[in-house]
């Protein structure tokens, strides 16, 4: 049911979400794309240079991307509460190596609703904060015919159940459309 | 006490400051355009006494000094320079002031002595002066105008209320008159200001209109003439000192509220505002702590500047008190007044305030934009610049479709121009189901890239039976396989 998708995808606002899996960049530029306005990209310093602006140019206007490069992984948590908390910045989104403890997800949680904003962190497979209202797990998938075919998976989810859809990106749109439910 | 005025000239001001940075013996000009011919602007001693002079055309001045050196002159960085001669002069008084083009005036009244008199400081100038490569002439006088004509014509020191037997002797021209009235004068025999002295007032009134008589008074003291001084630079900084200690954080805010007040009336004033700001606390033991923070856009908005300081001023130990407060904004920029309309949304000042948050917690610089690049090589086809100094610019379009992730080339195993129908890439194995591709890329030849010495490439999109799309690309002049991004 493709209904059930829009009441899941333009992620909860005012909340923290994560996304993990091979094509985690794909949703985050596909969710900043949805939101509007100003993002900011916190990585550490090592970790970032990664993105290509002419490749996600399609999904998100690279002029509205600000990018922080943290030193360590406190350094980019206490970057991203700050931007959350102010409510300049449409999304933000944060690159964490490391795991995340209860403590910290909750901060950026009680954050993001003082600042009105949006928080989505990008973590390795396995390593999210149960503080998230949602994790996202996102794959890309072959097809014969499309190669914008996505696997999205609800694999968190705080106020409501878990769902799998099959996405796939409608360049002409410019947005993301469900092309079927999966099981 | 009569005043005392040293007049300085410097009639070879703008050669000098070129031939500083280079050794010329040969005759050397500086050349000026001036309406449609090529002038000599200024000359070196070897060509005045080749017979040149300034004025002269270039081509004649070619004609007459066949190994004449020249290059175009450059006003504006002369008076800047003699600007510098004039901050440099204030060590001998703090009254120093600009004669035309080429000279400066100090009023050294009562500051003679700190040199040993007035000769030791005129030796002292010259001194300092020749060793920095400069020709200068001096006078000293009680009058601007007597030391000005000592300066230009005469030489040494007029000894004090003894004006007219200094300058008695020298010509009219001498009394900074215009080029017409001196002329006529001389037509007329009077040769020297002595004479002209001579003659009953009224009648050179009658000839000459006042402005003979004006500069023979000026120079002779019955007229006044003031020096006006160059203005200091403004200084933005304000410091508050209490009577007794401080230590709790609402204290020191409200203490710096009432500097930043203060700082950013100034600021307004100049129409500047501040880019870096830095806050010195010093202690009841003399110990001082600063804070510095750095704007993401000039500011001068002290509600706003003030927020900024909280985590700075959280951080600081007051240890037994802070007795003294100062605040300086130590890089300022001039900050155009804007029209306000009411259907300006403030979010642009909100990012700011966040960037400058976020940049005084991990460097300023470390807040960055992407801005587009003029290359069709994927990792130069954007800059990464600093957002607190950029502005969002340029147009994102793409021909082909790149991928959203790109990272330095991964050697994979391959053969051959086609891609390979299975791959192993960071630990894990694929099938290559579709290829897209070629897209030759060329290296830029007239950059020097140690990443593309392998030649062009022949860049290929790769969708695996996995799922992964991958950006490979082959190196033909080299054969290898590399793995260079990731799309969606």
């Amino acid at each position: 049911m493709a209904s059930d998708f829009y009441t899941h995808f333009p992620l909860r606002a005012n909340r923290v979400h994560e996304a993990c899996g091979p094509s985690a960049l794909g949703f985050a530029f596909a969710v900043a794309g949805q939101r509007r306005g100003t993002a900011l990209w916190v990585t550490e310093a090592w970790h970032a240079g990664q993105i290509n602006p002419a490749g996600f140019a399609p999904y998100f206007d690279p002029r509205d991307l600000l990018i922080a490069r943290g030193k360590d992984q406190t350094d980019v948590l206490a970057t991203a509460e700050e931007a959350l908390r102010s409510g300049a910045i449409a999304l933000t989104v944060i690159t964490v190596t490391k795991p995340i403890g209860l403590t910290e997800g909750r901060r950026l949680q009680l954050a993001a609703e003082a600042g009105k904003s949006m928080g989505l962190c990008l973590v390795p497979d396995g390593k999210g904060s149960n503080a998230a209202e949602t994790r996202w797990h996102c794959e890309p998938i072959f097809d014969a015919a499309d190669s914008t075919l996505q696997r999205w998976e609800i694999i968190k989810n705080k106020s409501g159940t878990l769902a799998t859809w099959i996405v796939r990106w409608n360049v002409e749109a410019r947005r993301i459309t469900v092309v079927s439910e999966a099981g | 006490m009569s005043r005392r005025v040293v007049s300085l000239w410097f009639p070879r001001l703008a050669s000098d400051r070129f031939l500083r940075s280079r050794t010329i013996d040969a005759p050397f000009a500086l050349t000026h355009r001036q309406g449609n011919t090529e002038r000599l602007y200024c000359l070196n001693a070897a060509a005045s006494q080749q017979g040149l002079h300034t004025g002269m055309g270039y081509s004649d001045a070619r004609a007459f000094c066949l190994d004449l050196q020249t290059h175009p002159a450059d006003p504006a960085g002369d008076q800047a320079f003699l600007k510098v001669l004039a901050r440099w002069a204030k060590r001998y008084c703090p009254w120093v002031g600009l004669e035309g083009a080429d000279g400066l005036v100090l009023d050294i009244t009562g500051s003679a002595h700190l040199f040993g008199g007035e000769a030791p400081l005129l030796h002292d100038i010259h001194q300092r002066v020749t060793r920095a490569g400069l020709f200068v002439r001096s006078g000293v006088a009680d009058t601007r105008g007597a030391a000005w004509a000592l300066a230009h014509y005469g030489k040494g020191i007029a000894a004090r209320a003894q004006q007219l037997d200094a300058i008695g002797q020298l010509p009219v021209a001498a009394l900074r008159l215009d080029q017409k009235p001196s002329i006529a004068l001389q037509r007329l025999g009077v040769k020297s200001i002595g004479d002209l002295h001579a003659l009953p007032r009224a009648t050179i009134t009658r000839r000459f209109g006042p402005e003979v008589l004006l500069r023979l008074d000026q120079a002779l003291g019955t007229q006044a003439e003031t020096i006006s001084p160059l203005p200091d630079p403004p200084a933005y900084q304000v410091r508050l000192s209490l009577p007794d200690p401080i230590g709790l954080q609402a204290d020191v805010m409200a203490g710096t509220a009432r500097l930043l007040n203060q700082l950013c009336e100034k600021l307004t004033a100049q129409e500047m505002g501040a880019r870096v700001l830095q806050l010195c606390l010093r202690r009841v033991d003399k110990g001082t702590q600063e804070i510095e923070i750095r704007l993401a856009r000039a500011m001068r908005d002290p509600h706003r500047i003030l927020t900024l300081f909280e985590r700075g001023i959280g951080d600081i130990d007051a240890g037994f008190g802070i007795d003294q407060m100062r605040l300086v904004a130590t890089l300022v920029e001039p900050v155009v007044v804007e029209q306000v309309t009411h259907s300006q949304v403030d979010a642009g000042d909100k990012l700011d305030d966040l960037i400058t948050r976020i940049g005084n917690r991990i460097g300023l610089d470390n807040v960055q934009r992407f801005l587009p690049a003029d290359s069709h090589i994927p990792e130069r086809s954007f800059i990464v610049a600093p957002a607190a100094y950029s502005t969002p610019a340029g147009r994102w379009v793409s021909l082909r479709e790149r991928p959203i992730q790109i990272f330095p080339p991964e050697p994979i195993t391959g053969a051959g121009a086609t891609p390979p129908a299975s791959l192993r890439w960071r630990r894990m194995s694929f099938r290559v189901e579709r290829a897209t591709g070629p897209e030759r890329i060329a290296p830029e030849w007239w950059l020097s890239d140690e990443n593309w010495r392998s030649g062009v490439r022949d860049y290929w999109k790769v969708e695996t039976k996995q799922g992964r799309r991958l950006w490979l690309f082959y190196t033909p002049q080299n054969p290898a396989w590399f793995v260079q991004g990731q799309f969606a």
